[in-house]
C-alpha cells in the first residue's frame, strides 16, 4: 500500500457496518478501506453478502450498525440518490441497464450524478474504450449481448466521473474471452488514471466470485464469508494463501 | 346520407377519444412508474371542470373580454391548480404508503375519490353547474355538389388542436429531455435510477403533476364544449379513460392516446349506427374482447417478472 495511505485518509472506509434484509442479517460488522488509486477486490461465495455490501453503501438496504465514510464524509444516512453525486458509481449485479432505452440514452443517464453544471468525460473518450457501443449507440440496450451490456453498464458508470468505481461481478455470465477483455479494461482504466478529464486517482472496488482473475489485478483483497471478513491481504498474498486456494481457486492444497 | 353520418361520427369519435386519451395519460403514467391504478384520477378531472368555471368567472369579473386570451389564461391556470391537486394527493396519500402492500394505495385511491367528490359537493353544491358558451359558431365542410359532409364547431376544432398538440408536446418531453429520460429510467428500474443519482420521489411526484395537468386540459376542453358539469362527472369519465389506458396497454404513453381514440371512435360509431343507449356496453365489451386476445393491450408489453 505504501505512501498514499499513510498520507491521507482512505477514500472509502467502512467501520463495523452491519445490514439486514428484514430479520436476516446479511452483513456483520464489516470494516474495510479503499484508498485513492487502488484496486481492491472483495471475493466470496454466492450468498456471502458481496452484493449486499455494495448496495449498503448506497443505503439500500441501509446499514443497521456502523458508519460508512467517503472521503471523510459520513454517508451512512444519506438518501440513495445523493450518494452517486459524491463520486461513487456502481456497476450493479445483473448490470441493470435500461433495456427499453437506447445505448446513448443509457450512457447519458450516467451523467445525472454530475448535475447540469459539471462536465463529464466526452463520448469520444468512452467510445475509444468501448468502440462497440459507438456502433450500437442508436440501438435499444436490451438488444445487446451480455458482454456488450456489461460494457454499457461500465461506460454508464464512468460517465459520472467517479472517484470510486464499484463493480459487482463484471465477469458473471460472460465468455472467458470477454472476461479477459473486461479485466484488461479495468486495469487499463486505473493505470491511465481513468484519464482524459476523468478524476485522477480513481479507485476500483471489485466484487468477484472469479477470485483468480480478480486477485491478479488487485492491489489488495478481502475475503467475505457469511457476512464477515475472514481474510485480508495483498492480491498476491491471497492468491497464495492455502485457504483461499482451497475454497475459491479450486486448487488442492 | 350514409357518408355524411360516417364523417360526422368519425369527427365526434375523434373529439371524444382525444379527451379520453388526455385523461388516460394520467392513469398510464402513474401505473408505469409505481404500478398503481390511481382511481382518484377521474376526480382530478372533475375538479378541473370546477376550476375552469371559477377562473372564467374571475377573469370575467376583471373584465377580460378578449376570448382567445381568456381561454389561454384559463387553460394555463387550470392546469396549474389541478397539477397542485395531483402533487398534493401523491404527497399526502400515496408517498407514505410506498413500500406497503399493493392493496393499500388502491384502497386509499378509492377513499380519496370519495373525499374529493364530497369536498366538491360541499363547497360547490350538489346541483349541476354551468358556464356560458364562449365560442359560438361552426364550420361546415361540404362535398363538391354542395352537400354538407360534416359540421364542426369552433370549440370542437379547438379540442382537436389543443388535445393533439399537448399529446405531441408531452411525447417530445418524454423522449427528448433529461426530465423525460429520468422518468423513463425510473419507470424501468427505480432502484437503478436512484443509484445513478435520480431523485425518484421527485420524479414520481412529477408524473402525478403531468397526469393531473393533462386531465386538466381535458377538463377545460370538455367544459367549454358541454358547458355543464357536476361533482359526479369524474366517475364515468374516469372509468372510460381507465378503459382506454388498459385497451392501449397500461404503462404505455402512445397506448393511452391510441386506446382513447379507439374507444372514442367505437363509442361514436356504435351510437351513430347501432344504438346510442348501449354504447357503454359496447365499449366495455370491446375491452373484454381485446383483453382476451391481447391481454397486455394494443401497445403494452407482456408482464415480465423481474428476478
Amino acid at each position: 500500500m505504501g505512501e498514499r495511505t499513510s498520507l491521507a485518509q482512505p477514500l472509502l472506509a467502512l467501520q463495523e457496518v452491519s445490514s439486514h434484509y428484514g430479520p436476516v442479517r446479511a452483513l456483520d460488522r464489516i470494516s474495510l478501506t479503499v484508498n485513492a488509486g487502488e484496486i481492491v477486490t472483495l471475493i466470496g461465495a454466492n450468498g456471502a453478502g458481496k452484493s449486499t455490501l455494495l448496495m449498503t453503501l448506497f443505503g439500500n438496504p441501509r446499514a443497521s450498525h456502523g458508519q460508512i465514510l467517503f472521503a471523510g464524509q459520513d454517508i451512512t444516512h444519506l438518501p440513495t440518490h445523493r450518494i452517486s453525486p459524491l463520486g461513487l458509481a456502481l456497476v450493479p449485479e445483473g448490470r441493470r441497464i435500461f433495456p427499453g432505452m437506447t445505448v446513448l440514452e443509457n450512457i447519458a443517464l450516467g451523467h445525472t450524478a454530475l448535475g447540469n453544471h459539471r462536465q463529464g468525460p466526452s463520448l469520444d473518450f468512452l467510445y475509444t474504450h468501448f468502440p462497440i457501443l459507438k456502433e450500437r449507440q442508436r440501438q435499444k440496450a436490451g438488444t445487446l449481448s451480455g458482454g456488450e451490456q456489461q460494457m454499457l453498464a461500465i461506460a454508464r458508470a464512468l460517465m459520472s466521473q467517479p472517484r470510486l468505481l464499484l463493480l459487482d461481478e463484471p465477469s458473471l455470465g460472460l465468455a472467458p474471452m470477454m472476461i479477459r477483455k473486461i479485466f484488461a479494461l479495468i486495469r487499463s482504466l486505473v493505470q491511465s488514471g481513468i484519464q482524459s478529464g476523468v478524476q485522477p486517482e480513481t479507485a476500483v472496488f471489485l466484487v468477484e466470485q472469479n477470485a483468480h482473475q480478480a486477485l491478479q489485478i488487485a492491489d489488495r483483497g478481502y475475503v467475505l464469508v457469511n457476512g464477515t471478513i475472514r481474510l485480508t491481504g495483498t492480491g498476491h498474498d491471497l492468491l497464495n494463501n492455502p485457504e483461499v486456494k482451497h475454497a475459491y481457486l479450486g486448487t488442492l492444497v | 346520407m350514409e357518408l355524411a353520418i360516417l364523417a360526422q361520427q368519425t369527427l365526434n369519435g375523434l373529439i371524444l377519444g382525444a379527451t379520453y386519451g388526455l385523461i388516460a395519460i394520467g392513469y398510464t403514467m402513474v401505473y408505469g412508474i409505481i404500478g398503481m391504478i390511481n382511481f382518484a384520477h377521474g376526480e382530478i378531472y372533475m375538479v378541473s371542470a370546477y376550476v375552469t368555471a371559477i377562473f372564467l368567472a374571475v377573469l370575467h369579473y376583471f373584465g377580460l373580454a378578449n376570448v382567445p386570451l381568456m381561454l389561454l389564461a384559463v387553460l394555463l391556470a387550470t392546469m396549474f391548480v389541478t397539477a397542485l391537486y395531483g402533487w398534493f394527493l401523491e404527497r399526502i396519500a400515496y408517498r407514505p404508503l410506498r413500500g406497503s402492500t399493493r392493496l393499500a394505495p388502491l384502497i386509499t385511491a378509492i377513499g380519496l375519490s370519495l373525499i374529493l367528490q364530497n369536498y366538491v359537493r360541499l363547497s360547490q353544491g350538489a346541483r349541476s353547474q354551468g358556464i356560458p358558451s364562449l365560442l359560438q359558431g361552426s364550420f361546415a365542410i361540404t362535398l363538391g355538389n354542395d352537400e354538407r359532409l360534416v359540421q364542426i364547431t369552433y370549440v370542437q376544432t379547438l379540442i382537436i388542436i389543443v388535445a393533439f398538440l399537448s399529446m405531441a408536446i408531452l411525447t417530445v418531453i418524454m423522449h427528448h429531455t433529461s426530465l423525460g429520460r429520468a422518468c423513463r429510467a425510473t419507470e424501468q428500474d427505480r432502484i437503478m435510477a436512484s443509484l445513478l443519482g435520480i431523485d425518484t420521489d421527485r420524479i414520481i411526484a412529477t408524473v402525478f403533476v403531468i397526469g393531473a395537468a393533462m386531465a386538466a386540459i381535458a377538463g377545460v376542453l370538455v367544459t367549454l364544449n358541454y358547458g355543464s358539469f357536476d361533482f359526479h362527472i369524474g366517475f364515468v369519465t374516469g372509468i372510460k379513460a381507465f378503459t382506454a389506458a388498459v385497451l392501449g396497454g397500461i404503462g404505455s404513453l402512445p397506448g393511452a392516446m391510441l386506446g382513447g381514440l379507439v374507444l372514442g371512435l367505437s363509442e361514436s360509431f356504435f351510437s351513430g349506427f347501432v344504438n346510442a343507449d348501449y354504447k357503454d356496453v359496447f365499449a366495455f365489451s370491446l375491452l373484454v374482447l381485446v383483453l382476451i386476445f391481447r391481454p397486455s393491450g394494443f401497445l403494452g408489453h407482456p408482464q415480465v417478472v423481474k428476478v
